[in-house]
């Protein structure tokens, strides 16, 4: 990790660190070299580090309140919102906590879109990520079926049949996900147990992400290799530890904003109900993070395709380091990239629409649309851009551009000759 | 190493590792299987049912483990819509026939094949079924017409113990 040896200056401290190197970890954490044009996109790693612990904290209080049974789940969430000291605050920061999670999450995954994070030598920090993203939709899917409401009862029996689509072993997988014939108790108890659980396997690949990240370091908006420690570098306390505190506090607000203004504003009001397994709500839609996902399994009128197609859509982004052939890091000298890039975003929040809206008519053919163009940017446009695209030219080192005093990046390579 | 033979070691490791495969599957599998359905859900596993007030052209829904069955009273119109459809027009071609032991009583499974929502009765492009998650149409017999469902809507095991009483299971 750390390249200088690390000296604890009291004599416990030594003797303690010979022992056990803690304080150098510490130390590595605290000078860790940072590139010191990183923007406010970069603090969504430590927003959603606090997001985690939040959501760990929250919900071991609501497990010694709530009750992981089928008669008695529903009344014991009421009970914690009307009976149990504080229930209310801790139930809504850790139901808000979860749209909050993935507001930050999708932020931090398009950061990386837009200035090429994933690419060498990344790709491992990457792929971390995308399991951390899939074990946070098992973690969120599972935790809305706690509440045992019609919502819950009802996203859970569609989303474990999903299942059913694999031939031939299909329906005894979903039987076995169920432990019955449909979605009931043993379905609950279940449930509660890799709810808890999932968030400590996140924890432990957050571990891994960082672990990762520290290796080559952290990407930066240029998107060039950097030396560290160098000019171009600044160490992480307290540089980085104040912005990223700062970042923080902004996003405490809109959280916050959430739970004491709007906290049902994110769920759906029949999950008020009390879950009946004779009759599904009238217009079942999953929370608002898996929308678009939804959307893509919906466009495909195929039960099997479309589950794969859904499945893919997650999937795709794990090869995306080899499905972008650029070697160009940073959008920011990509100038078709960046128009494509924002395309996508476009087509993923129109996914996320018409995943809200009925499945026919005009919906469905956008929906399809949608579908096709997401795939389309990365098996396609992606792999031929790295080929046929003209980038701009890059610049020497972080402080280069900005000592060149000109935005203009072919002014400042013009001064590479009177440089040396 | 010149060139590599089989001996006695390598027999040894062979039949170590195909052991130990052996003892980890024996342990894993309980570990499994104990997320299959248990003795008392098993146990649920039939259900009478007394239709003697259903009239025709209504539909009442029973729970048979864990899942609405739909008992319809079908009109005749509905049993000649049922029994007029040609096979080829049909996504799961099965005969009204096959599916209605009795025309006048239809007795299914009321879970939609696509993703398992509960489809709305007299609703949908074919006067039968539809579902309102996903947008499957389902005809007066529960075959799937429109949408993404892949089958018929299942008809479960059941039997007349006499006129008015139906046996699910």
């Amino acid at each position: 990790m750390s390249d200088h040896e690390y000296n604890p200056k009291s004599k416990f401290g030594k003797w303690f660190n010979d022992r056990l190197p803690l304080l150098t970890l510490a130390n590595h954490l605290t000078d860790y070299p940072t590139p010191k044009n990183l923007n406010y996109w970069w603090t969504f790693g430590g927003i959603l580090t606090f997001c985690l612990i939040t959501q760990i904290v929250t919900g071991l209080v609501l497990a010694m309140h709530y009750i992981a049974h089928a008669d008695m789940a529903f009344d014991s969430v009421e009970h914690i919102m009307r009976d149990v000291n504080y229930g209310w605050l801790i139930r809504y920061i850790h139901a808000n906590g979860a749209s909050m999670f993935f507001l930050a999450v999708y932020i931090h995954i398009f950061r990386s879109l837009f200035y090429g994070s994933y690419k060498a030598p990344r790709e491992i920090i990457w792929i971390i990520g995308i399991i951390i993203y899939l074990l946070m939709m098992a973690a969120a899917f599972m935790g809305y079926v706690l509440p045992w409401g019609q919502m819950s009862f009802w996203g859970a029996t569609v989303i474990t049949n999903l299942f059913s689509a694999i031939p031939l072993v299909g329906e005894g997988i979903v039987t076995w996900l169920w432990g019955g014939y449909s979605v009931d108790n043993p379905t609950l108890t279940r449930f509660f147990t890799l709810h808890y659980l999932i968030p400590f396997l996140i924890l432990g690949l957050v571990v891994l992400h960082i672990w990762a990240l520290h290796v080559p370091g952290n990407n930066n908006p240029v998107g060039i290799d950097i030396k560290k420690p160098s000019k171009d570098t600044v160490p992480f306390h307290p540089y980085i530890v104040i912005k990223d505190g700062f970042a923080l506090l902004m996003f405490m607000i809109v959280f916050a904003f959430f739970v004491f203004y709007t906290p049902n504003i994110l769920g759906h009001a029949d999950n008020y109900i009390e879950a009946d397994p004779l009759v599904t709500p009238a217009h079942i839609v999953p929370e608002w993070y898996l929308l678009p996902f939804y959307a893509i399994l919906r466009s495909v009128p195929d039960k099997l395709l479309g589950v794969i197609a859904m499945l893919s859509a997650i999937f795709i982004l794990a090869a995306l380091p080899w499905l972008d052939t650029s070697k160009i890091r940073s959008a920011v000298f990509r100038p078709l990239y960046r128009q494509f890039y924002w395309i996508l975003v476009a087509d993923v929040l129109i996914l996320g629409y018409v995943g809200a809206m009925p499945a026919e008519g005009l919906y469905l053919l956008i929906a399809r649309v949608a579908t096709a163009y997401y795939f389309l940017h990365f098996l396609v446009i992606l792999p031929v851009l790295g080929f046929k695209e003209k980038t701009l030219p890059l610049p020497i080192s972080i402080t280069e551009p900005i000592l060149g005093g000109s935005p203009n990046l072919a002014a400042a390579k013009n001064r590479e000759g009177l440089k040396e | 190493m010149a060139e590599k033979k089989t001996n006695r070691r390598d027999f040894l490791f062979t039949a170590t590792y195909a052991v130990g495969a052996v003892g980890a599957g024996a342990v894993v599998w309980p570990m499994i299987d104990q997320m299959n359905p248990d003795a008392s859900v098993k146990a649920l596993a039939s259900t009478e049912v007394d239709v003697s007030s259903v009239g025709p052209g209504k539909t009442i829904t029973v729970l048979w483990r864990g899942k609405p069955v739909f008992i319809r009273r079908r009109t005749d119109e509905e049993i000649e819509e049922a029994r007029s459809v040609k096979l080829e027009d049909l996504k799961h071609p099965e005969k009204d026939e096959d599916r209605a032991q009795n025309p006048e009583w239809l007795v299914m499974l009321g879970v939609c094949t696509h993703l398992g929502c509960v489809p709305l009765d007299q609703k949908g492009d074919y006067n039968g079924w539809f579902c309102p998650c996903h947008g499957s149409h389902y005809d007066t017999s529960g075959r799937i017409r429109k949408g993404p469902a892949p089958t018929n809507m299942e008809i479960p095991k059941y039997e007349f113990v006499n006129a008015n009483t139906i046996k699910i299971g």
